[in-house]
């Protein structure tokens, strides 16, 4: 045999394919930089600019942005009017959090453990599409359903509980003339358009529980609500902290729900809005934006200690 | 006769694992050379040092007195059958097989015409539309086989290429791999942890050791003369001695070796030494027999037909002194 | 001994129950733009009509902002599916020094609330006094973008076992022939799926895009002012169809195409 044992070059490419076969890190060097310069430069870079924005001033006579280092933006959150905001905001977000759970469990539930063929990928979609749908048109399809001349109250009117929802409309703190300018309506609203995200890693969690595992529980002799207690929760656990952090998360920063449906007692997302738009007060508004990184933050160091990383 | 492969000093450590350390290998051209071993032993890094996945951190590799330690897997005259196959999913089996004419710039006409000779050649004629997906495990081994054999390479070699089929295929598929080497002459670079496979297929055999080769010899010699006591076991578990007994029966105060067939039970004080049954194994063809003699276990096959001892029952144990064989190693 | 082998009616109810809740609002969308009632959301409707479409078709207002929807989020799409395929190679294919840090640096952009990637690129906008422009529209999509697509590549490059790259080049190939004819074949539904799911994201975005538009109006934004300050109620439920659709599609699209794998698409936004 007279072939040689190594093929001969067949161009750039070949040459090509030999450096990075040589040097791997050139490739991968190649491949990531420019992802890593737009995430960088864009995302980070702009992270850095609300930081450095938020220690900035705004002078009152002027409405100029100083460019001093101060903390005066700071203290001005601290407000009583200001912390009313914030409390609202994290009142608001655990409560939506915590029905997202209590309302998704069962469909999660029912989706990781009796659904099969055809149910299951009726379920998937199901949860799938209310995710990824429109945004804006689900927060419309509730301003039709809230109105005062809407549905929900064509409907109580027509069986007669009218009066339930006058009751409930009635209810000082969180009611209000309808329920689309009403505490209950924002809280519905989020509760609807960020339920899919709790319901996802949810089943994602009950899904890795294996049904030997209920049998064995069942066999030692626990009734279905022990089993569901001492088993099925402390396992679904992960998925739920997991959902969780977008639920509460999506809550703290979202503004467009509380302008279009609720009352006119603002959350922090909508301060922010307002603080960097009319107002224009760059600096208040970004030491605004500030607080839901902090406090999501702390949320995801005690989340990791949690588990929930791995239901993600 | 030339050399297809050699390895001179060749290194590859992973931080402070040695996957392979300071290896030295010939294989010579047309052999059927088995790389034999445990997981992790280094087999599998070895053979992808010659196919070039790996780069060696030390020392040089050579195939046919070449250099290769600056060529990229795709200019190696080697190709590769997978453990898993790793054919293309997304192709048909003739697209498989003529992908390496196709990157190579072999016109569609006759590239097909090769893949379609060497489907034959794997006894896979009118399997060429068929989807990866839609073949049994067998079948995808002879289209790996095929697709690896298409661009001629001077060297195949082949990573444990038959551990996903089942006995009775293994076996078919052994005599054929065995065959067609026979039938090509190129030389088959072959990885297996089954020492059965290696020792009925192999013409020259390695066995690797923590990244190291204990011994290289042809089957015969791997399997009568084993160099260390870790080969004697691995290769046909056989019984190894200790310095202690070895010197007791005469030989020298060395490891030696002793296979379970070449042993006789005997009644008590009729054999060389005695011991205590401690544990009885019918294996169809035989049974393999236990004996305790005092710390050191020593099995024994005693053939079907003749009378198998009772476990608790004491016995002698004899051999012919040929049989013993005292090993250099340790 | 009961198996847990059938679901009680309970939970059944409440299963289908909570899926009901998420479907059926949508629907009133749809009647919505068919009510001759255009001041107030009455319900049920006092009549029928589809007169609203030819009115929405015709309204000067709304194609401006179809036209910068539909060139932001084909922009941002084709931007996030280079870099996100890009990254996704690199995690995929090796181990290195900060590549939890960099995987914690792609997911940032949808793990915190909009409005801090809004305000921070408002914040960075105004230090550097860049004007709003389509291009600082596009910067803020592109960046929650590439998540999207990096999320359905990954999973593809995992699950494509790497021998199959090293069988490619092992019969000769070289790196641009292995792209070309293995891992671009093997990948390219996920990326399609990525992109699609991206440009759905992109397309009916609202929150982040008020923060970096400045002046100029996409759908959504046209959207919003109609909710704060409606007229001609019904003519928004015609472009809340149109918005609805366009994203209803590609999301279809993303799930069949990346079906049956363990990847499909959409488990995280």
């Amino acid at each position: 045999m007279s072939r040689s044992a190594i093929l001969p070059n067949r161009g750039l490419a070949d040459r090509l394919s030999a450096l990075f076969w040589r040097r791997p890190r050139v490739l991968l060097l190649l491949l990531i930089t420019p992802p890593l310069l737009w995430l960088g430069v864009v995302y980070l870079g702009s992270l850095g600019a609300l930081l450095l924005q938020s220690f900035y001033s705004i002078d009152e006579f002027s409405g100029v942005v100083v460019e001093e280092f101060t903390l005066k933006t700071y203290g001005e959150l601290f407000r009583a009017a200001n912390m009313d905001i914030i409390l609202r905001t994290l009142t608001m977000s655990a409560s939506v959090t915590l029905a997202s759970a209590v309302i998704g469990f069962p469909v999660a539930y029912f989706a990781a453990r009796f659904a099969r063929g055809r149910w299951k990928a009726v379920f998937y979609l199901g949860i799938m599409l209310p995710l990824w749908s429109s945004y804006l048109v689900k927060v419309y399809a509730w301003k039709l359903i809230l109105a005062k001349e809407g549905i929900i109250t064509w409907a109580a009117d027509s069986v007669g509980l009218g009066f339930l929802l006058d009751a409930v409309l009635a209810l000082p703190g969180v009611g209000g003339n309808s329920l689309s300018t009403s505490f209950i309506g924002t809280w519905l609203v989020f509760v609807y358009v960020w339920l899919p995200y709790m319901i996802l890693p949810m089943q994602a969690s009950l899904e890795r529980v294996p049904v030997s595992m209920l049998e064995a529980s069942s066999d030692l002799g626990a009734t279905r609500g022990q089993t569901f207690r001492s088993v099925i929760l402390p396992l679904a656990m992960p998925g739920v902290i997991a959902g969780s952090i977008f639920t509460f998360s999506l809550t703290m920063g979202d503004y467009i729900i509380p302008q279009i449906v609720g009352t006119s007692a603002r959350f922090i997302g909508q301060a922010v809005y307002q603080l960097q738009g009319t107002a224009g007060n760059i600096p208040l508004a970004a030491a605004f934006a500030v607080v839901p990184i902090l406090i999501m933050l702390v949320y995801l160091s005690l989340a990791k200690r949690g588990g929930a990383f791995d239901a993600l | 006769m030339t050399n297809a492969v050699t390895f001179h000093k060749v290194s590859r450590h992973y931080g402070k694992v040695k996957a392979v350390d300071a290896v030295d290998l010939s294989i010579a051209e047309g052999s059927f050379f088995a790389m034999l071993g445990p997981s992790g032993s280094g087999k599998t890094t070895c053979l992808r040092l010659i196919s070039g996945f790996e780069k060696p951190t030390a020392g040089e590799i050579r195939i046919f007195g070449q250099d290769v330690s600056d060529t990229p897997p795709n200019r190696r005259s080697v190709n590769t059958v997978f453990q898993d196959y790793a054919l293309f999913p997304h192709m048909n089996v003739r697209d498989n097989v003529a992908y390496g004419p196709m990157v190579a710039g072999v016109g569609k006409t006759e590239r097909y015409a090769k893949a379609e000779e060497m489907l034959a050649l794997v006894k896979l004629d009118g399997y060429g539309d068929r989807k990866p997906g839609q073949l049994s495990g067998g079948q995808r081994q002879r289209v790996a086989l095929a697709r690896a054999l298409v661009n001629e390479p001077r060297v195949l070699l082949l990573d444990e290429p038959l551990g996903a089929l089942d006995l009775k295929l293994r076996e078919a598929m052994q005599d054929e791999l065995k065959a067609l080497q026979k039938r090509l002459g190129i030389t088959f670079v072959f990885v297996t942890h089954d020492q059965h496979e290696a020792l009925s297929m192999a013409d020259q055999l390695a066995v690797f050791n923590e990244g190291k080769i204990a011994q290289i010899g042809s089957p015969s010699e791997v399997y009568d003369r084993p160099a260390t006591p870790f080969v004697a076991n691995f290769v046909g578990s056989s019984n190894v001695l200790p310095p202690s007994l070895t010197a007791q029966l005469g030989g020298a105060a060395a490891w030696a070796s002793l296979r379970p067939e070449a042993i006789r039970l005997v009644a008590k004080g009729k054999g060389k030494m005695n011991g205590t049954v401690a544990a009885l194994r019918y294996l169809g063809a035989g049974s393999r027999v236990s004996v305790m003699v005092g710390e050191t276990e020593i099995a024994a096959l005693v053939p079907a037909g003749e009378a198998a001892p009772e476990a608790g029952a004491e016995v002698g144990i004899t051999f012919e002194t040929s049989a013993l064989h005292v090993m250099a190693g340790s | 001994m009961h198996s847990e082998a059938r679901p009680s009616k309970g939970l059944t109810a409440a299963a289908i129950g909570g899926l009901l809740f998420l479907h059926l609002p949508i629907l009133l969308i749809f009647l919505y733009a068919f009510t001759t009632e255009d001041r107030t959301y009455q319900f049920p409707p006092p009549g029928l009509t589809t007169k609203w479409f030819a009115v929405a078709w015709n309204r000067a207002d709304i194609w401006p902002p179809l036209y910068l929807s539909l060139r932001v989020a084909a922009i941002s799409t084709a931007m996030a599916m280079v870099l996100g395929t890009l990254v996704a190679a690199a995690m995929a294919r090796s181990r290195f020094f900060g590549r939890e840090q960099i995987s914690l640096l792609i997911i940032l952009p949808i793990a915190l609330p909009g409005v801090i990637t809004g305000m921070s690129l408002r914040s960075a906008f105004a230090i550097m006094d860049i004007p709003f422009s389509t291009l600082t529209i596009v910067m803020g999509h592109a960046t929650f973008c590439i998540v999207i697509v990096y999320n359905n590549a990954v999973a593809r490059f995992r699950r494509l076992s790497g021998a199959v790259l090293e069988a490619s080049a092992d019969l000769g190939a070289n790196g641009f022939q292995s792209f070309r004819y293995v891992l671009l074949p093997n990948l390219g539904s996920a990326l399609l799926a990525g992109g699609m799911l991206a440009f759905a994201l992109s397309f009916d975005e609202v929150i982040v895009t008020t923060f970096t538009a400045g002046q100029q109006s996409t759908l959504p934004i046209w959207m919003l002012n109609e909710l704060v300050r409606p007229r001609q109620r019904p003519v928004t439920n015609v472009v809340a169809i149109v918005v609805f659709v366009t994203t209803f599609f590609p999301i279809l699209i993303a799930y069949y195409l990346t079906r049956g794998g363990s990847e499909t698409a959409g488990g995280g936004k």
